[in-house]
């Protein structure tokens, strides 16, 4: 199948100034893209270049397999969802969400069809004649949704859409969203700063950074085996740990040697690795766990200093120091971890990432 | 807000500061009334004045109400008094701020909107230049552009007409207008005419349908800003303007120190308030709105 | 080719504006700046010869009565009408009940034409039957203000019309200041037990600079154009004591025929003019682009 959306060596500049840097993305129909990044890293950008409300500096760009590099946002067949919602004030929300059939012609007839439909789907039907004022912000959220989906576009773009919302609220649309992808079987581009919903809602994730793609991968390939340390130390919370270590050749495995008070603790990874002497250790806090709690081929015990326990309902979060940084393990609720006393942890070694020191690139 | 009502009776003995506190709130609402006093006086005093005979006038005191209430000076005022040579009152020339205001109002307003829609939210290369030079252009003393405008008007042959007036007004009031719309479309957020983009709106659609129907509060801050402005102007309306087609200011003026016959300054006194009271009502009425516009145009670059 | 009038349209709707401003701003600023060298008279010439026009008008005597008369009069104007606005913006601002009606009463001098405040303030200084008969008639038989018609005094008299009509707006302006001080500031001081009048002149004025200088921007730039009022008030005289930059530049374009003394009173003011705004838009357009 031809992709629904194709970039390729994509550049944008605002005078001297680089935003984007040979950007190449290409997702299928169906996929559910999600661009993450910190604040100005370019997100945003790229998505208002995919609109066409932005022309691009360089690099051709196709929609659904034509060409749309310099074709103007409402002939792209697209949708897009803002992070104010942009609802237009003076219009009812049913006038909002016919606005874009109005201005392209369409007859009266299709237009109230579509409308109820929308409504229907969103359930929001009884706000069709309120003001975007009278509205609540989750309220607002959808009209906003809604104005998208009647386009019935190729393809969808939403610009940190919840954002805006309260936490919980947040977590409600966010399923719906899912929700509504695979009942429709969108594409959809989505942009967020937040790498949890990055996580639940993607079927392909692109972190950019600076102007740059960092990874392109699912959520699990992504997470699991980060490119680089500022994908590794991005994405996932609490934060992945990020230990600078010294590698041995040991046999056909590798031992780890990591500084810390009191002796350095040595740990084995049983693969074959070639790692230079000077590395970056990364760990999730999920991957060190209270020893007896975890088994398997790659876990290593070794008793360490906690410095502090920070209960967090389902889990305990232990920290302690190791190679100069703040490790976090994640325990199980009803540990008897205690700050200034010694715990046996488990390490999931098989689970490790190994990044350069001088880099930053991933070397296993 | 400044907030300064609270107690701050910690400090100091209770009875003492309360009965300071009332002395004092005494003492701010005297003053407040003085100063009130001082900026009715003078309008006090043209009504007063305006309503008394002549003979009262010259045996009466400046501040005594009227003995006998006469509305002759206004009728004068209004139909006879002389402006040099004619004796028509202020009527004709009323009239004629009318017809030069509402026009070049309505224009300036327009136009304005427009200019700050694109400068606003149709950002493109050099627009900010172009919008600094328009708002330095508000700033010029209207002296440094009489000499050439008078010849221009010339040239284009409407020297001395309302249409001349009309379109100088517009000219020198675009500046102004261009800002107002500009400060206000720039809180719009952007992502409200990209939302209209992608719905495949263009240009002129989206200002009609979108940005027009949101703009009612800055529309009455322009035309109260640009009516006291043009109606109450009188460097232009003297200096290109003719015998019959001055504006009122230029009238009053002229009423006032016209030397012919006996000085009367009753008439002198309804004539000031009749030029007076279009700019004063829409100020009572609209107060406001006149406000928001003195401090937006001053204040806001 | 509608492609490209949609995609240029934003250019084309601003073009007539700015040409517009280009034409009959900054050029006739140029137009005026030229011929303020030449030895136009009655009618304009283009050959320039020099600062021939500034030399002459800065010998005139009566150029010389306009630009101390200026002096004097914005300086008083803008000093009293500051001080008298702060005041009346602090007295404001002690949670008045009938605040909304007396800003009202403060205010509306600035909706009425400088011709009208003249005509009136005309009226209420004239010696035989205004102030002066009003506080004889009082007993004071000895009582004196004819400032109007004395050459020495007269521009006092344009001082205190235009302090009438504008310093309601300037106490409009500070009661705007002083309501955008952060509130929790000025809580966090009470909390410290500051007495009012220190929060006043330690917290509160002091972060107001910004409207300190918009209001002194805008007074200086009615001063120098103040035209209108000493038409009214004084018509200039008596002679020409009260003569301003605005009065004589238009006697000159007007009634003398001078076109170069006209023009190059003219390039003066919008000197003057200029060195007190320029700066100041710079500033705040640099600041709103950054």
């Amino acid at each position: 199948m031809a992709p629904i959306l194709d970039i390729q060596n994509l550049y944008k500049n605002y005078g001297a100034t680089e935003i984007l840097k040979d950007i190449n993305i290409s997702i299928e129909p169906g996929d559910f893209l999600v661009l993450v990044g910190p604040s100005g890293c370019g997100k945003s950008t790229l998505l208002n270049c995919i609109a066409g409300l932005e022309e691009i500096t360089g690099g051709t760009l196709s929609i659904g397999g034509n060409d749309m590099t310099h074709v103007s946002p409402k002939d792209r067949d697209i949708a897009m969802v803002f992070q104010s919602y942009a609802l237009y004030p003076t219009m009812t929300v049913a006038k909002n969400i016919t606005f874009g059939m109005k201005v392209r012609g369409v007859d009266q007839a299709t237009q109230d069809a579509k409308l109820k439909e929308v409504a229907q789907l969103l359930q929001i039907e009884p706000l069709l004649n309120r003001r975007p004022s009278q509205l609540s912000g989750g309220q607002r959220q959808r009209v906003a949704m809604g104005r998208a989906l009647v386009r019935d576009p190729k393809l969808f773009l939403f610009d940190e859409p919840l954002s805006n919302l309260d936490a919980k609220l947040r977590v409600e649309m966010r399923t719906e969203i899912k929700k509504l992808h695979q009942t429709l079987d969108a594409s959809i581009v989505y942009v967020t700063h937040d790498q949890i919903e990055a996580m639940t809602l993607a079927t392909k994730i692109v972190v950019l950074k600076g102007g740059v793609v960092q990874q392109i991968g699912t959520p699990a390939e992504i997470y699991n085996n980060p490119a680089n340390l500022f994908v590794a130390d991005f994405m996932g919370s609490p934060a992945m740990n990020l230990i600078p270590a010294q590698a041995r050749k040991n046999g056909s495995g590798t031992q780890i040697a990591i500084a810390r008070d009191g002796g350095e603790l040595v740990l084995d990874d049983a693969r074959d690795l070639s790692l230079p002497q000077d590395v970056i250790l990364g760990l999730r806090p999920e991957d060190i766990a209270e020893a007896g709690f975890r088994a398997g081929d790659g876990v290593q015990e070794a008793e360490c200093l906690v410095d502090m326990v920070e209960p967090a309902g389902a889990d305990t979060y232990v920290v302690s120091e190791l190679g100069g940084k703040q490790v976090t393990a994640r325990l199980h609720a009803e540990t008897r971890a205690q700050a200034g006393k010694k715990l046996n942890l488990a390490f999931d070694m098989s689970k490790v990432s190994y990044f350069a020191k001088e880099t930053g690139e991933r070397l296993n | 807000m400044t907030d300064l009502s609270m107690p701050q009776s910690q400090t100091e003995p209770r009875s003492q500061s309360a009965a300071g506190k009332i002395a004092l709130r005494w003492l701010l609402y005297v003053l407040l009334g003085l100063f009130a006093l001082y900026y009715l006086m003078p309008l006090f005093v043209m009504l007063t004045t305006s309503l008394k005979s002549l003979e009262e006038i010259r045996t009466g005191s400046l501040i005594s109400l009227p003995r006998e209430v006469s509305f002759d000076a206004w009728k004068t005022a209004w139909s006879g008094a002389c402006t040099g040579i004619q004796c028509e009152g202020l009527r004709p020339y009323f009239w004629n701020s009318v017809l030069i205001a509402v026009p070049a109002v309505a224009i300036s307003t327009l136009l304005g909107a427009l200019n700050g829609y694109v400068v606003a939210q149709w950002r493109f290369k050099g627009a900010n230049i172009i919008f600094s030079l328009m708002l330095f252009g508000c700033f010029i003393p209207f002296q440094v552009v009489l000499l050439p405008m008078a010849r221009l008007l010339g040239m284009m042959g409407i020297a001395g007409t309302i249409p001349g007036l009309i379109f100088v007004h517009v000219i020198y009031g675009l500046g102004f207008t261009t800002l107002f719309f500009r400060n206000y479309y720039v809180t719009i957020p952007s992502e409200l005419t990209k939302a209209a983009r992608v719905d495949g709106a263009g240009f002129l659609r989206i200002f009609w349908s979108i940005f027009l129907p949101l703009s009612l509060p800055i529309i009455v801050v322009t035309v109260i800003w640009q009516f006291t402005q043009i109606w109450n102007d009188f460097l232009f309306g003297v200096s290109f303007s003719q015998a019959g087609t001055q504006p009122v200011t230029v009238a009053l003026n002229n009423i006032v120190n016209s030397t012919t016959g006996v000085k009367e300054y009753n008439v002198d006194m309804a004539a000031a308030i009749i030029a007076g009271l279009p700019t004063l009502l829409v100020y009572v009425v609209a107060g406001k709105y006149f406000i928001r516009g003195l401090t937006a145009g001053s204040v806001k670059g | 080719m509608s492609e490209w009038l949609e995609n240029h349209l934003p250019k084309v709707v601003l073009a007539p504006s700015f040409i517009a401003v280009l034409i009959f701003v900054y050029g006739f600023i140029g137009w005026t700046a030229w011929v303020s060298l030449t030895r136009s008279k009655l009618l304009p010439k283009y050959e320039i010869k020099g600062f021939i026009q500034y030399e002459r008008l800065f010998d005139s005597p009566r150029w010389d009565t306009a630009i101390n008369n200026l002096y004097i009069f914005g300086a008083l104007f803008i000093v009293i009408a500051m001080v008298l606005g702060l005041l009346l913006a602090i007295l404001l601002d002690q949670k008045i009940r009938v605040e909304g009606a007396i800003r009202t009463i403060y205010l509306y001098p600035m909706a009425l034409s400088m011709i009208v405040t003249g005509t009136a303030w005309k009226w209420i200084l004239n010696p035989g039957l205004g102030i002066e008969s009003m506080v004889q008639g009082w007993g004071f038989t000895n009582f004196e203000f004819d400032w109007l018609v004395n050459p020495d005094y007269a521009i006092y008299t344009i001082v205190m019309a235009a302090i009438w009509q504008s310093s309601g707006f300037v106490m409009a302006l500070f009661l705007a200041g002083l309501r955008s001080v952060d509130g929790e500031i000025i809580k966090a001081a009470q909390v410290d037990g500051i007495p009012t009048w220190r929060i006043y002149t330690a917290i509160i004025i002091p972060s107001m600079a910004p409207i300190f200088l918009s209001a002194f921007i805008v007074l200086a730039h009615l001063a120098i154009k103040s035209f209108d009022l000493v038409i009214a008030l004084t018509g200039g005289g008596p002679g020409y004591a009260t003569d301003l930059p605005a009065t004589y530049m238009y006697a000159m374009a007007f009634s003398r025929g001078d076109i170069g003394q006209a023009a190059s009173s003219a390039m003066i003011m919008m000197l003057v003019v200029f060195a007190i705004v320029v700066p100041y838009l710079y500033s705040e357009l640099r600041a709103k682009n950054d």
